[in-house]
């Protein structure tokens, strides 16, 4: 019991601090979020220092999907299907208030929120989102990674 | 305006209406005399319209004064890029007739240009090569732009309908 | 030994060169790397050549269109934001511009120069974002880092001027949202050096280098007659050699008065579109400079009565009715407002009462004020401009954006058009793309800058 939990709390928050360190984005750019993605990740607001910088375009290659712009109810079961195709430890940022709720396109086209399909980590509002906002849905996601218990 | 002067004079009662609104030189064509009057402007030397700027079409059911009329216009806008001018032309269409010859043979863009108003708007154009929807999925029932489509009507393919 | 082209030294004898039974279904997209926005190429494929492509597009379709005829013609504006998303201004320009022609008022001629100097701002975000991300894409990332920096420094005077960076919802029928700010000719100066120092640079980096060239020159290129068939407008029209710019061509605000080149290529090529807009930059900060230079001058200050008051106590006053003399009180205002006091916004905005929203002090200290505000913001009243239709056209950065308004004298629009610029590129893509290999794909559509809200709108 006692040192047996101590050890695996112990490498549960190495492998927190491993993975939130290391996040291989995969961006789902659809829309004008992308902009301020390209802002964030570049030179004047760097996401490179939060070890955020790599993105792989791969949904097999990365953890974190990045939902970045409006998603239409005609490339949902792409975002669906690429989000199944990712593997286990993965997570989801909602980028964008377009992501979060559908923001203001309440018409025939417009999915009303990702969460309505897949499930939601974080939620970054914002339309589009500064990169101040940004980074601070990042370092919310990686208390989140951080933090969770790994299953042994 | 010598655009319009030079249109009536050759084609006589096929151009229906003109009328010069704001600087923007405007004629209303009858259906059968169409691809005539559009070859006409794309190929005469003095009007020489090599551009097909836009098409689209404009759906008249809740407009005041013109519910019980012609339900649809399509609306071409040329422009020439010789002797820089422009001319809009338009076509009145009844709701169960809402067919027009598709103008692909004389500008490539009118392809796309004719699959966006079929998909927004139900107006059939005839001798397209691919009448498929552009912007929406093949499996959206409806036509969004029409007056009569709810703008909160949704079709999802996943997910939840509202 | 006759000379082998580049072609059939990559490809070798027989293949690649007919449709055989072999042929392979690939679907390219629409969720993919090269970052301009989604769309899918069903591409068939006979090794490495494209033999066929059907590009299909309408993934980011968000009803723009239908959109606008629910709200008020004002409404409409933080919709057009997002048509051409990295170069709002000239959207919403455009926009505001056809109504005006509808309405048949004409802006100030500050709101002019105004409007000139943001929409250039704009184009050259655009031509960064558009110049720097097809470099990305083709293995440069230095290009993409530095231009972003560069674009940096512009929206940070975009931000100055309308309080956001990329989605800003600037224009207004008949003006514009507020003034210059103090201190804008010094920051612009500022912000066009470095912009110069990183075009510099990437002219250093890009425009001999053998891989670059390699790469984009022959590749991706479209006859005169094609392009013109397709109604392709803007750097890819002036790229095969067509000087069309509806600057110069139909002048609207102050080009006619502002001297200025449009470049143009002869070859048609991915290299000759890039050298179209880097050109384009350096005239769009000539622009900028000239109109800076010419504007005519900032608001008066008007004779006040009194001590200053904070916006609190004036509103407080206003609403208890104690309006006499209330309009000749100075206020004090926070710096986020800073241009949109009453002698600003009356130097941009026309001063007709049925169009332009009357400036806060008259609206909360005076009752005509409040009258006209609530006849412009009320539902069933608002902008109502007489029946009939009126087609605008701008040079947005992709070729000509024009806005196709129909009225039918109520406050909300009948039908809003937007002609999108890169629409008939993307329509002549598989033109372009098909009998060249699959690596070409990616600097030919990287050079077309598809902008994924302004095709599918």
């Amino acid at each position: 019991m006692g040192v047996g939990s101590f050890f695996t709390s112990k490498l549960d928050e190495a492998i927190g601090w491993a993975r939130k360190y290391s996040i291989f984005q995969y961006p789902f750019v659809t829309a004008c979020c992308g902009m301020e993605y390209m802002a964030t990740a570049c030179s004047h607001y760097d996401v490179d220092r939060f070890g955020a910088g790599l993105p792989r375009f791969s949904p097999r290659q990365a953890d974190v999907l990045f939902v970045v712009g409006t998603i239409s109810h005609k490339m949902a079961p792409v975002l669906k299907r690429i989000y199944d195709q990712m593997t286990e430890p993965k997570w989801v940022v909602a980028f964008g208030v377009c992501t979060c709720t559908g923001g203001f396109y309440d018409n025939y086209a417009t999915v009303q929120g990702i969460d309505t399909i897949i499930p939601v980590d974080v939620y970054i509002p914002g339309c589009p989102p500064r990169p101040e906002s940004v980074i601070d849905g990042l370092m919310k996601l990686q208390d989140k990674i951080a933090g969770q218990a790994q299953r042994y | 305006m010598p655009i319009l002067a030079e249109l009536q004079r050759r084609f006589g009662d096929a151009i229906v209406e003109t009328h010069e609104q704001h600087g923007d030189v405007t004629a209303v064509v009858a259906r059968d005399a169409l691809l005539t009057v559009l070859a006409h402007c794309r190929d005469d030397a003095a009007l020489a319209f090599d551009v097909l700027m836009d098409l689209t079409a404009v759906d008249y059911l809740k407009f005041p004064g013109r519910e019980d009329g012609p339900r649809f216009e399509v609306v071409y806008h040329l422009y020439s890029i010789a002797r820089n001018h422009r001319l809009r032309l338009k076509v009145r269409l009844d709701e169960d007739d809402a067919r027009v010859p598709s103008a692909v043979a004389l500008w490539p863009i009118a392809n796309w240009l004719e699959r966006e108003v079929w998909d927004m708007f139900g107006v059939r154009f005839e001798g397209h090569p691919d009448p498929r929807r552009l912007l929406m999925y093949e499996e959206f029932v409806g036509h969004p732009l029409r007056k009569d489509y709810p703008i909160n009507r949704r079709q999802p393919l996943i997910g939840p309908a509202s | 030994m006759a000379e082998t082209t580049r072609r059939e030294f990559m490809l070798g004898e027989g293949s690649g060169t007919g449709s055989g039974p072999q042929n392979v279904h690939v679907g390219i997209g629409p969720a993919h790397p090269a970052m301009h926005g989604i769309i899918r190429i069903a591409a068939e494929l006979d090794g490495e050549v494209i033999v066929g492509a059907d590009v299909e597009i309408g993934y980011l379709h968000r009803a723009f269109e239908k959109d606008c005829e629910q709200g008020g013609w004002n409404n409409a504006i933080p919709y057009t934001d997002r048509l051409n998303y990295v170069s709002p201004l000239i959207n919403n320009f455009g926009y505001a511009s056809a109504i005006e022609k509808l309405l048949g008022i004409d802006i100030t001629e500050r709101c002019k120069y105004i409007r000139v100097i943001m929409s250039e701002i704009s184009r050259i975000c655009d031509h960064l974002t558009c110049v720097g991300a097809s470099s990305m894409e083709l293995g440069a990332f230095t290009v993409f880092l530095y231009m972003i920096k560069a674009r940096e420094f512009l929206w940070e005077l975009v931000e100055d001027v309308t309080g956001a960076r990329l989605t800003i919802s600037y224009g207004r029928v008949g003006g514009v949202k507020a003034d210059l700010p103090a201190g804008f000719g010094d920051k612009v100066v500022h912000a066009l050096k470095e912009t110069r120092e990183v075009l510099d640079e990437v002219h250093r980096l890009l425009t001999g280098n053998r891989i670059f060239m390699d790469r984009m020159v022959g590749v991706g290129a479209l006859s005169r007659e094609e392009t013109i068939g397709y109604a392709i407008t803007g750097p890819l029209l002036r790229a095969v050699g067509v000087p069309y710019d509806v600057r110069r061509a139909q002048p609207y605000y102050v080009y006619d008065r502002l001297q200025f080149e449009v470049p143009t290529q002869p070859d048609g090529d991915n290299y000759a579109r890039y050298l179209v807009r880097m050109a384009e930059m350096e005239q769009s900060m000539r622009i900028v400079e000239q109109a800076l230079a010419a504007i005519p001058a900032g608001p008066v200050n008007v004779d006040f009565a009194g001590r200053p008051i904070d916006p609190a106590s004036y509103v407080d006053q206003g609403k208890q009715g104690k309006t006499e003399g209330l309009l000749l009180v100075p206020l004090t205002l926070s710096p986020n407002l800073e241009g949109q006091q009453r002698a600003a916004l009356r130097r941009v905005n026309v001063a007709d009462k049925r169009v332009v929203l009357p400036p806060k002090e008259n609206a909360y200290g005076s009752i005509e004020g409040l009258m006209n505000h609530f006849m412009l913001i009320m539902e069933g009243y608002g902008i109502q401009p007489p029946p009939g239709e009126a087609y605008f056209a701008v040079e947005g950065a992709n070729g000509e954006l024009g806005f196709y308004v129909v009225s039918d004298g109520s406050d909300r629009p009948y039908r809003v058009r937007c002609r999108p610029p890169c629409l008939p590129p993307v329509a002549a893509l598989h033109r372009m793309i098909e009998g060249e290999m699959v690596a070409d794909l990616i600097p030919t559509f990287g050079s077309v800058n598809m902008i994924g809200g302004e095709l599918d709108r």
